[in-house]
């Protein structure tokens, strides 16, 4: 197994073009002179100037945005606990790993017609931002047990306990020893459930009431009538791109901090 | 206190509102689902009433619906065949030839996601059209079709294998990177040649995560509605497009609320037939 290889790096490569085609495309796009998405006729910025001119997406944007961090924190904080509920066998256990991975396997169809007859049913939640935020919070917390789970059943026991021999309390020894080792995984189960929400089309297409319009879903009713708008797919450049940015910026900080603490060179997570 | 009923305690305290919060609002909801299922159909405001019938099942069970039935699973299927054959070696070699740009090569794998879902599935639009890139470019070795690979059953796999992949490829790194190469070269020693090397030992010692990760593909590329109204257009409609109108329209609820629960058995049949095996992924 040392021969480098070849064959596989070249199907990767092939993977990596599909997984990138769509999104240079939308690059390229976004700097069209015409509103057509498969026929480039020049460039322009224009779609990026109407973008910051159009009050109806920065509306719903910062709501998305607010529903998202919301979602988030609330699904980060619950799943990590569980994830450490789960960290030793008991009886039970095996149903609650059932349980949580619902919302993982069953059909985001399914989800949002039940979620909209559940509320509707329920005269007390109106359609809104609650119901967005109870829903997101439900389909998000199953990917931050699965991420931040995986960091801590793969923990050394023995760390904890030999701060514990040190005399560390059980709060201190979470504080300095626990918490620094799952922190790379809590953060990643964050994104996953910022992500999720923020770009939820179908569940919450169900659960806007009147003005809480999520971005997704507005793009959605925008775009079934008309196709999509030239200004969303400038958004979406942004978005890939900040975020490509905040991740090298991550990469690149982890490996000065390791190459400083003298440490062996392993990033985070 | 005995130590198992303390740990008991304790872990139960921890899951606690998760347990909560998935009770509320997701096992509720999905009651709710079964209840309207056996309901019937009313066109007013609550738009599944009493008395208890089964008559959306019998319609739902109509033989209409049986080539939306067969293209639905034909379309998860073959997504989840393919997310498998090309998450496989990109997990592989992100797990075994990643070396320290691992992590990087996982984020680069994500990093698409974070554009919008809907903008992808149109730039996939865009590509795929009669003048699109991809046509043109098939079109300088003569293999261009007229008017472009939308609209084809082709085009919804390949979107939806685009929508899906992560979800393939996370599972199946966490099971490569657990799988001890040193089995390979030990089969390699006793004789075996490379295709029976990865049929008998290699796939084998990464099944746990094939299996969370097709399980992860499977049923909800099944429900997926938006990714074949969009590339497949109205001719190729699915289960889930079925359920959307049945809701959104406000037509009957109680019918899709049966094909719903339809779908609910399947995902019961998969996590049955799955079993233990690759909890540990999951």
């Amino acid at each position: 197994m040392n021969r480098r290889p070849w064959a596989l790096g070249a199907v990767v490569a092939l993977v990596f073009l599909f997984l990138y085609a769509p999104i240079a495309w939308l690059a390229i796009a976004s700097f069209n002179s015409s509103r057509s998405l498969s026929r480039i006729s020049g460039f322009s910025l224009q779609w990026y100037a109407e973008l910051v001119d159009d009050t109806r997406v920065f509306d719903s944007l910062q709501l998305t945005l607010q529903l998202a961090l919301s979602s988030a924190v609330i699904s980060t904080v619950i799943g990590t606990l569980a994830a450490f509920g789960l960290r030793r066998a008991f009886p039970g256990r095996g149903l609650w790993t059932v349980l949580l991975s619902l919302p993982l396997v069953v059909p985001e169809v399914v989800l949002g017609v039940a979620m909209l007859g559940f509320f509707v049913k329920l005269a007390g939640v109106p359609l809104g931002f609650g119901a967005l935020l109870f829903a997101h919070v439900a389909f998000s917390l199953s990917f931050v047990v699965v991420v931040v789970r995986s960091r801590v059943s793969g923990m050394d026991v023995r760390l904890e306990e030999a701060a514990a021999d040190l005399g560390a309390s059980p709060f201190v020894a979470f504080r300095t020893v626990t918490l620094p080792l799952v922190a790379p995984a809590v953060v990643a189960g964050a994104a996953f459930a910022f992500l999720l929400s923020f770009d939820d089309v179908v569940i919450s297409s169900y659960l806007t009431g009147v003005g809480s319009t999520t971005l997704p879903v507005f793009v959605y009713a925008q775009a079934s009538k008309r196709g999509i708008s030239p200004e969303i797919v400038a958004l979406s450049t942004l978005m890939v791109a900040a975020t490509a940015l905040l991740l090298i910026i991550g990469v690149v900080f982890a490996s000065w901090r390791a190459r400083r603490t003298g440490s062996a060179a392993k990033l985070a997570v | 206190m005995r130590p198992v009923l303390r740990r008991w305690l304790k872990a139960n305290a921890l899951l606690a509102p998760t347990g909560v919060w998935l009770g509320i609002f997701l096992i509720a909801p999905l009651v709710v689902v079964v209840e309207f299922s056996f309901a019937t159909r009313n066109t007013g405001v609550a738009r599944a009433v009493l008395p208890w019938t089964a008559q959306a099942y019998l319609t739902a069970l109509d033989p209409a619906f049986l080539p939306i039935f067969g293209r639905t699973l034909l379309y998860a299927g073959a997504t989840t065949l393919l997310c498998l054959v090309l998450g496989f070696p990109l997990a592989w070699f992100i797990a075994r030839h990643g070396g320290r740009y691992r992590t990087a090569l996982l984020a680069a794998v994500l990093i698409p996601f974070w554009s919008s879902y809907l903008a992808r599935i149109y730039a996939w639009k865009a590509l795929l059209d009669g003048e699109g890139l991809v046509n043109t470019v098939l079109g300088w070795v003569g293999l261009d079709r007229d008017g472009g690979f939308l609209l084809t059953h082709g085009a919804v796999v390949l979107g939806l294998t685009y929508g899906f992949l992560p979800f393939m490829v996370l599972p199946l790194y966490v099971a490569c990177e657990r799988f001890d190469v040193r089995l390979v070269e030990a089969s390699h020693d006793l004789g075996h040649g490379r295709v029976s090397t990865f049929f008998r030992v290699v796939l084998p010692g990464v099944m746990s995560g094939v299996l969370a990760g097709s399980l992860l593909v499977l049923v909800p590329a099944a429900g997926d509605f938006v990714t074949p109204k969009l590339l497949g257009g109205v001719e190729q409609s699915t289960f889930g497009s079925v359920i959307d109108d049945q809701f959104r329209g406000g037509n009957n609820w109680p019918l899709g609320s049966a094909m719903a629960v339809l779908l609910l058995v399947l995902v019961v049949v998969v996590l049955v037939l799955r079993g233990r095996r690759g909890e540990d992924v999951l």
